[in-house]
């Protein structure tokens, strides 16, 4: 009898949405903990089951999984979103990686000093258009298929809806003409599912729920680098 | 027959020395080719082999692979280096904690001097209250002379290497943590990773300020 996967988190994106996206394309029914204060934060600390003192964390067959990585890539391989073989897997990586990098400066964004708001969003936006989603539009046209690697549904295909739609917030003409795999992936039924309203997919944060999200992890500063290689975050 | 495995990457640790860390403990030859300008990082790019426009890449097995952690976990994964999905879980656990740590150093020289001063500081807090604690306790809890499974996984390898990366700015720093410095020095001493340590290996020196201003040059920051 499998018990259900339970995520630990505050009520928002960050850097969980990638794992709930993951769990529910793969059908796995899920239950989160949300906290949101400081202080219930620190009530998780204290109880020991978060080995670097952060969060994400996914209590999942019997171990108290943390680091975002770690969890995407144990639920890959367990549902089977993770390539047919080491090559695959290879390709798969390489693809999610890439799109971490632009996911990330989305997610943070919100965080950017006022004065730097626009310039921020004009990088992201170019970088998405010039250097990440050229990549995957030529890896599905030259290959023909459904799908970026292996003629089927990986963690890939999931991970590039995701980030197409964060996108697609940050500015809607961003994706004009690329409708058309987007289409596809949305009528997979565990993600037309998690596309319903009502489903665990969180919101983008407002102006509200940045300021608890500050609170809550003590972010003081503009957090958004100039070169945009690495994302230093301080909680 | 399979063609050498090739590395390109500037002439110093940045993101590729985990790497090389890793296929050298493995027992795989590899050759270097170091960018030295801004136009050697250019042909790579108008030559199509950088998938996002960015290094390290590795030429491995028919494939230019890039992004590091994709890079390692093949490496790992056709090394055998980490074993069935649980076992993995908790290696990727700790390398990504591991690697968050690293991110300091290798991010180090970026910052203006003033910066530098903090996050030194904030490795060496970090390193000592939250990072080496937790993997200390993981081999206390087990008893056993690596990280997961009674075997050598890359977590292992991973760790010698932070563990080394740190001392090089306090070797204070492992003072209070026996099992760390007990598996540091049997993990040298595994024949593939002595060699590595040897002088004259393919193992790049501490970073810095002139391999940084080389990096500036190429990379254009």
């Amino acid at each position: 009898m499998a018990e259900k996967p339970k995520l630990h988190y505050f009520n928002g994106r960050g850097r969980m949405e990638s794992i709930r996206w993951l769990l529910a394309a793969a059908g796995v029914e899920f239950e989160e903990k949300l906290f949101e204060t400081r202080e219930e934060f620190e009530k998780l600390i204290q109880g020991g089951t978060l080995l670097y003192e952060q969060v994400p964390m996914v209590e999942t067959d019997r171990m108290n999984l943390v680091e975002t990585r770690a969890i995407l890539r144990y639920i890959a391989a367990k549902y089977d979103l993770y390539g047919r073989n080491l090559k695959q897997q290879a390709w798969i990586d390489m693809y999610v990686e890439g799109l971490k990098d632009l996911s990330d400066m989305i997610m943070f964004f919100p965080l950017s000093l006022p004065e730097e708001k626009e310039m921020n969003l004009e990088h992201i936006l170019a970088r998405a258009t010039t250097r990440f989603f050229p990549v995957y539009e030529k890896a599905l046209r030259d290959h023909g298929q459904d799908f970026l690697v292996g003629n089927r549904l990986s963690w890939a295909d999931i991970q590039l809806l995701e980030v197409i739609l964060m996108a697609e917030e940050c500015k809607p003409s961003v994706l004009a003409g690329r409708n058309e795999f987007m289409a596809r992936i949305s009528h997979i039924p565990t993600i037309n599912k998690f596309l319903q309203l009502g489903s665990q997919r969180k919101p983008p944060l407002d102006e509200e729920s940045i300021e608890t999200v500050k609170n809550i992890f003590k972010f003081e500063r503009g957090m958004f680098l100039k070169n945009m290689s690495t994302i230093v975050a301080e909680y | 027959m399979p063609g050498k495995v090739k590395l390109h990457y500037c002439d110093g640790r940045g993101r590729m020395e985990a790497i090389r860390w890793l296929l050298a403990a493995a027992g795989v030859e590899f050759e270097e080719i170091f960018l030295e300008t801004a136009e050697d990082l250019d042909k790579l790019r108008n030559d199509g082999r950088l998938m996002f426009q960015q290094v390290p890449m590795v030429e491995i097995d028919g494939m230019e692979l890039v992004q590091t952690r994709a890079i390692l976990n093949y490496i790992a994964s056709k090394h055998n280096l980490g074993k069935d999905l649980k076992e993995r879980a908790l290696i990727d656990m700790y390398v990504e904690g591991m690697m968050d740590l690293n991110e300091i150093i290798i991010m180090l020289l970026t910052y203006p001097p003033e910066e530098q001063v903090n996050q030194l500081a904030l490795l060496k807090e970090k390193t000592t209250n939250r990072y080496f604690p937790a993997f200390e306790k993981v081999l206390k809890s087990h008893g056993q002379d690596y990280l997961v499974g009674n075997r050598l996984s890359r977590a292992d390898v991973h760790l010698v290497e932070l563990i080394y990366n740190v001392e090089e700015f306090d070797p204070g720093l492992t003072a209070n943590f026996p099992l760390l410095k007990a598996l540091k020095t049997r993990i040298s001493n595994l024949p593939t990773v002595k060699k590595f340590l040897q002088p004259g290996s393919q193992r790049k020196p501490h970073e810095d300020m002139k391999t940084m201003d080389k990096a500036r040059k190429i990379f254009r920051f």
